[in-house]
């Protein structure tokens, strides 16, 4: 109990001074896992609103492959993604292994199936007459998607906080691509069990609380505009 | 007859295998109103999407305006509006949901807008303008969608039971609104429904069909009056369709001059009973069309003398037909117009009903569907 509270107290020590390395960890957590969202979002909205719309054959196949992937092991994501990026590997030339970026895709690849998912079951779950009163007022194909987004606004903002919750709680793969390198590669996450590690109990504890409020904030502020306009 | 602004020959759709619609012609003339009748299940929803571009027929061919519409043609689908039987509305402001096709248009934010309050105010919901389409009522929400469509000033606008999901005052109250703003724009329109007495009060002409084919298409009084076959003889019921005019309104009933006779209907008779709203009476003057069914239709023999009875329209005539229609028989008798009747086969023996036998016909004049045209 003690722990906890001296982690408590500390965190709010932290927080209070500003100290440096944890505000610099603090940002590059957001930094990252925002990029590794929006860039999930940018894959998986497109996506899942295909796979809600399309008919071709092996669309049952990929759904089902969406799913599994909204359930992807991190750790195992973090091995694929480093043996690719390994300076031997198809992709070392590029030199991203150990860097920000390289857990930028990381978090990408494990946020994109979830809110693909996500993205799919709220479209497929708009009325489907929704689709021919549209096109009856004289939609695009283009069009037809934009407003059934604007319908589906509510639940895409869910898959984008969960994808956002996907990527920023995540920490086997951030390790593996980004390696915790001080002032480069360190995140929340990884600070976090770097500190239990070594026995820090009081400073692993201020960090997590640090990562649960800033995932707090993050979500609110996605609620806050997800609920707004809501009526009855 | 002007020239069509659609035609369809023959096309077919298929679903799993069977044929669901068949039509190997059908033209929708330019300014006028179709109704398209038929019990569930008969295609007529099928039609319509096939009309509006987003079927594509497995068979046959669509032209607008003597073009040939590819299926998902957005050019044409530029140039026609759709309205369903939900009003099928986005979670947004009102004025949003009906700017919504001309912005499809790519028409200025503030012109559409423009014009849409002008249609809001038409259909009379313009203080709803800046509501969330969320809240309004159903009755609301169809006048919602009808100016969403009714904005986009359609070449043809294409109806799917607007009426049906709404409660009898309401539909009543919104038939009469758009029926003045068809008239009005001279919208060329093709209205699907169910209900006959929609049909008749909106169609220029109506179509009708059953199991997917187009059995007949023809104006109301002939639909009605010469049924094409039993079935659909069946399903329109309404045998006996008269055109009048009320000559006199008193106490709560009006005389409608029919042929050399005069019909007794209540002055309320609209075209449904319409719950607590009344429906706007007859008015001295104006033209209606009767409907009567023939199973409301009694026969006496002719030396019945006509005494008062509960049955405000008794007239004396004359049998001009005898057609055995199923177990029963359809007779018509000439009384000053054509009314039919149905009888079973023991009124015909005992009432010894044939050509030139003279009778005396009665219905009551709450059995009179009255159609203000």
């Amino acid at each position: 109990m003690e722990v906890v509270l001296e982690g408590l107290q500390q965190a709010f020590w932290l927080i209070l001074r500003r100290d440096p390395a944890v505000v610099e960890i603090t940002l590059r957590t957001l930094q990252v896992s925002g990029t590794a969202t929006l860039i999930s979002l940018l894959l998986g909205v497109p996506l899942g609103t295909a796979l809600a719309l399309g008919r071709f054959p092996g669309r049952r196949l990929v759904v089902s492959l969406v799913n599994t992937g909204m359930g992807l092991p991190p750790v195992v994501v973090g091995l694929f993604v480093a043996l690719m990026l390994w300076r031997s590997g198809p992709l070392g030339r590029l030199g991203l292994i150990y860097t920000p970026l390289a857990m930028v895709i990381a978090q990408a690849v494990i946020a994109a199936p979830i809110v693909a998912g996500v993205s799919l079951a709220a479209i497929q779950q708009l009325d489907p007459r929704l689709h021919l009163q549209l096109l009856g007022l004289g939609a695009s194909r283009g069009q037809l998607v934009l407003v059934l987004w604007w319908e589906a606004r509510r639940s895409l903002m869910a898959a984008a906080m969960a994808g956002f919750g996907g990527a920023i709680s995540e920490v086997g793969a951030s390790m593996m691509v980004g390696g915790n390198i001080v002032g480069q590669t360190r995140v929340l996450t990884t600070a976090t069990v770097l500190e239990t590690s070594k026995g820090n109990f009081d400073l692993a504890m201020a960090l997590g609380l640090i990562l649960l409020l800033l995932a707090y904030l993050v979500t609110l502020a996605m609620t806050w505009l997800q609920q707004s306009g809501r009526t009855g | 007859m002007s020239k069509p602004v659609l035609s369809l020959r023959d096309v077919r759709v298929e679903y799993g295998g069977r044929s669901v619609l068949e039509v190997p012609a059908l033209d929708v003339c330019s300014g006028e109103v179709l109704a398209v009748i038929g019990p569930n299940g008969a295609g007529k929803s099928t039609l319509l999407q096939v009309m509006a571009g987003l079927r594509s027929p497995g068979a046959g061919v669509l032209r607008f305006r003597g073009q040939t519409v590819r299926p998902g043609d957005l050019g044409y689908r530029r140039r026609i509006a759709l309205v369903l039987q939900d009003p099928m509305l986005l979670d947004a402001s009102v004025l949003t949901n009906v700017t919504l096709g001309l912005r499809f248009r790519r028409w200025p934010r503030r012109k559409a807008v423009g014009r849409a309050m002008g249609w809001l105010e038409r259909l009379g919901v313009a203080h709803l303008a800046h509501r969330s389409a969320r809240t309004l009522s159903g009755g609301e929400a169809q006048r919602v969608s009808l100016a969403r469509a009714l904005v986009l000033e359609p070449e043809l606008l294409l109806l799917d039971e607007p009426f049906s999901a709404l409660d009898a005052p309401t539909r009543v109250a919104l038939l009469d609104d758009l029926q003045g703003l068809l008239r009005e724009t001279r919208t060329t329109t093709v209205f699907v429904t169910h209900d006959q007495d929609e049909a008749l009060r909106l169609g220029d002409r109506i179509a009708v069909l059953l199991g997917g084919r187009l059995r007949q298409l023809d104006v109301p009084e002939r639909v009605f009056a010469a049924p094409a076959d039993a079935e659909v003889a069946a399903f329109v019921g309404m045998e006996t369709i008269l055109t009048g005019r009320v000559v006199a309104v008193e106490n709560g009933m009006a005389l409608v001059q029919v042929g050399s006779q005069r019909v007794e209907v209540p002055v309320t008779a609209g075209m449904r009973p319409a719950g607590p709203e009344p429906v706007p009476p007859l008015q001295e003057g104006s033209e209606v069309l009767l409907g009567i069914r023939p199973e409301d239709v009694t026969l006496a023999p002719g030396e019945t003398p006509l005494l008062p009875s509960s049955a405000r329209n008794r007239f004396r005539g004359r049998v001009t037909r005898v057609v055995p229609q199923g177990r029963l028989y359809h007779v018509t008798v000439a009384c000053g117009f054509p009314l039919v009747a149905v009888v079973t086969p023991r009124s015909v023996r005992e009432l010894a009903l044939r050509e030139g036998r003279e009778v005396v016909v009665a219905f009551k004049a709450t059995a009179v569907h009255v159609i203000r045209r």
